[in-house]
């Protein structure tokens, strides 16, 4: 029993219809297992318990846990009480979610970004694609767009940081890296973040209604490199919905 | 109930499909949407006689012309917008706010500017394009819906339910519904303790105007610089925000989240909006000015309430009437015992 004292976390308002439960300040797998840890009990309680029955939607991020609800029949003051008191407890187990092993293509029309980070950082571009590909990220919050996965988890010596000109359109399903995360752009939109492939897979997906976004707070997801072929053949059994998500998760238990 | 059927002939500017939005997909990184001004939309479905949350169009800008290509439909416009109604039989009438319409096959509809930045267009049986998620909300930035994931088009079109009573009855109100003047309500945080304590009084006092800069995900204010503890204070980790949110980046000038914000973001939030007081946001046309004002959630939800009661009573006042050109047939037949007889020489 010599779990590490936690940080007692925060309650804020965000506004009336919202409550904000911080758990940190910092982005660290010990603050994020927290906030996922949380999000699943919220989620799991929403289904009985009637305090919570007012809760619209449950949104982990990097540091704490934002719970919307309809302020009308919300009881807004015991249900803070209820997420702060539910926010003392656990948060020592680090929660398991998917594993995903996604292909990538790093043909240069997709890694505009590549030659300049290999450059900065003193490595060659199969270096740089080698420690990428050797990599575990942790997905730590979905947003920014619908299905786009900020993933924790790269490794110090590809840090880089933002462009300082954004791009006005980074191509949809393009590989991004900035300080010291990793990316998808689901779909075309203005962008910062270094470019260094392209993965077939579609990360928002309406055809899958329960879960559009592919993608989840708390998954693994590992790279694999795919050439220029392989990434057209199945960027096109994606576009025609005969590409399963199930193809690219790990079984458990494999190194 | 049959089909109505009505053609985008201009989208025009800023207008868009929207309805109560759509939650519970926040996590996956998706936005609400949805109507910026609630009771407003819901104003219009109550004038063509919808059912609460059907969808309708949210009309921003100016330039949208509609043709009713199967009719009769029924419609009615909420809020300070002016149209006219280019008749299939070549007549022209203007078709008034607050009050219901019938148009027929061949009409078309074209409406003017949204003159205080937001109004609403309800038809009847509400905008039947398939649901996304679980809503008809347009956020085309997003893919989702305003037809099939973009920006309205001559030549889409809309369904809804053909009027196809007989009844020449329509629906008017006593007084436009209006929002409250004054400052809009706001709770400080969740990140007030990034600001200097003079900020924070400052963004209380000042007055902000609006800028051009402003669109359905959010609203750019101009005024007096608000300044951050530290300049490593004006930014965050992100976390969650939501339509009301006001951000404050480095440079001081505070950005008001709408309705298609993104789900997280990265800046310092001086304070949110109350629910009750977000539809005045819809209403900042560029160069208006806003004041602030920090309430407790106590009051915040007293505010609320009081909206929700205040529509009802508004609601209260909707009775039928006959326009012009139709003979008020209740009225004759009250006033005459023998209405049956009256009846056959119409």
């Amino acid at each position: 029993m010599n779990a590490p004292a936690l940080q007692t976390p925060r309650l804020l308002a965000l506004g009336d219809a919202a409550w904000t439960l911080e758990f940190g300040s910092d982005i660290s797998t010990a603050t994020h297992a927290r906030v996922a840890d949380l999000a699943d009990r919220v989620a799991q309680l929403r289904q009985t318990e009637p305090l919570l029955a007012a809760v619209t939607d449950v949104v982990p991020t990097f540091r704490s846990l934002t719970v919307h609800f309809d302020p009308l029949t919300a009881d807004a003051d015991s249900l803070g009480a209820r997420l702060l008191a539910l926010g003392k407890q656990g948060g020592h187990v680090l929660r398991e979610g998917q594993h995903w092993r996604l292909p990538v293509c790093f043909d240069p029309g997709f890694a505009p970004d590549l030659p300049r980070l290999a450059e900065t950082k003193g490595l060659s571009e199969a270096e740089v694609i080698g420690k990428l590909l050797d990599a575990e990220f942790r997905v730590y919050v979905i947003g920014f767009q619908p299905g786009f996965p900020y993933m924790g988890g790269l490794p110090a010596e590809l840090s880089m940081p933002r462009l300082a000109s954004p791009r006005q359109r980074v191509p949809a399903h393009s590989l991004a890296v900035a300080g010291e995360m990793c990316a998808v752009y689901p779909w075309d939109s203005p962008g910062g973040w270094n470019l260094l492939g392209r993965t077939p897979v579609q990360l928002f997906d309406l055809r899958c209604a329960e879960h559009p976004a592919m993608l989840a707070v708390g998954d693994q997801v590992r790279w694999y490199a795919v050439p220029l072929v392989e990434y057209e053949r199945l960027h096109q059994l994606g576009q025609a919905g005969q590409l399963r998500r199930e193809t690219f998760l790990e079984p458990r238990g494999a190194a | 109930m049959s089909t109505g059927l009505l053609t985008i002939v201009q989208p025009g500017i800023g207008t868009t499909v929207q309805d109560a939005g759509r939650h519970g997909h926040r996590h996956e990184g998706v936005a609400v949407s949805g109507w910026l001004d609630a009771p407003l939309a819901e104003a219009a479905n109550a004038l063509v006689g919808n059912p609460g949350g059907a969808a309708v169009l949210e009309l921003r800008g100016l330039g949208t012309e509609l043709g009713v290509t199967s009719g009769p439909v029924r419609v009615a416009l909420a809020g300070s917008v002016s149209a006219k109604c280019l008749q299939a039989d070549g007549g022209v009438s203007a078709l008034p706010v607050w009050q219901s319409q019938t148009l027929q096959t061949g009409d078309r509809l074209v409406l003017g500017a949204a003159e205080t930045g937001c109004a609403y267009l309800a038809v009847s049986g509400g905008v039947q394009l398939p649901t996304q998620l679980g809503s008809r909300a347009s956020n085309w930035r997003a893919g989702l819906q305003g037809v099939l994931g973009r920006a309205l088009r001559p030549g889409d079109t809309l369904p809804c339910a053909a009027w196809a009573t007989p009844d020449p009855q329509q629906w008017r109100v006593a007084a436009p519904w209006a929002l409250p003047d004054g400052p809009v309500r706001v709770m400080l945080g969740p990140q007030a303790d990034h600001f200097q304590p003079g900020a924070v009084a400052a963004f209380l006092r000042d007055s902000w105007e609006a800028s051009a800069e402003q669109d359905r995900m959010g609203l750019r204010l101009r005024g007096t610089p608000l300044v951050h503890t530290s300049p490593a204070a004006a930014d965050i980790v992100s976390d969650a925000v939501t339509a009301g949110a006001i951000q404050v980046p480095a440079n001081g000038q505070p950005i008001v989240l709408l309705a298609d914000s993104q789900t997280v973001g990265g800046y310092p939030k001086i304070a949110t909006v109350i629910r009750a007081d977000l539809p005045r946001l819809a209403h900042l046309p560029p160069g208006t000015r806003v004041q602030f004002q920090a309430v407790t959630a106590a009051q915040a939800r007293q505010a609320l309430q009081e909206q929700r009661d205040a529509w009802a009573s508004w609601l209260a006042t909707r009775a039928a009437f006959l326009p012009p050109g139709f003979i008020d047939e209740a009225a004759l037949y009250g006033s005459n015992l023998i209405s049956g007889q009256i009846r056959a020489e119409f």
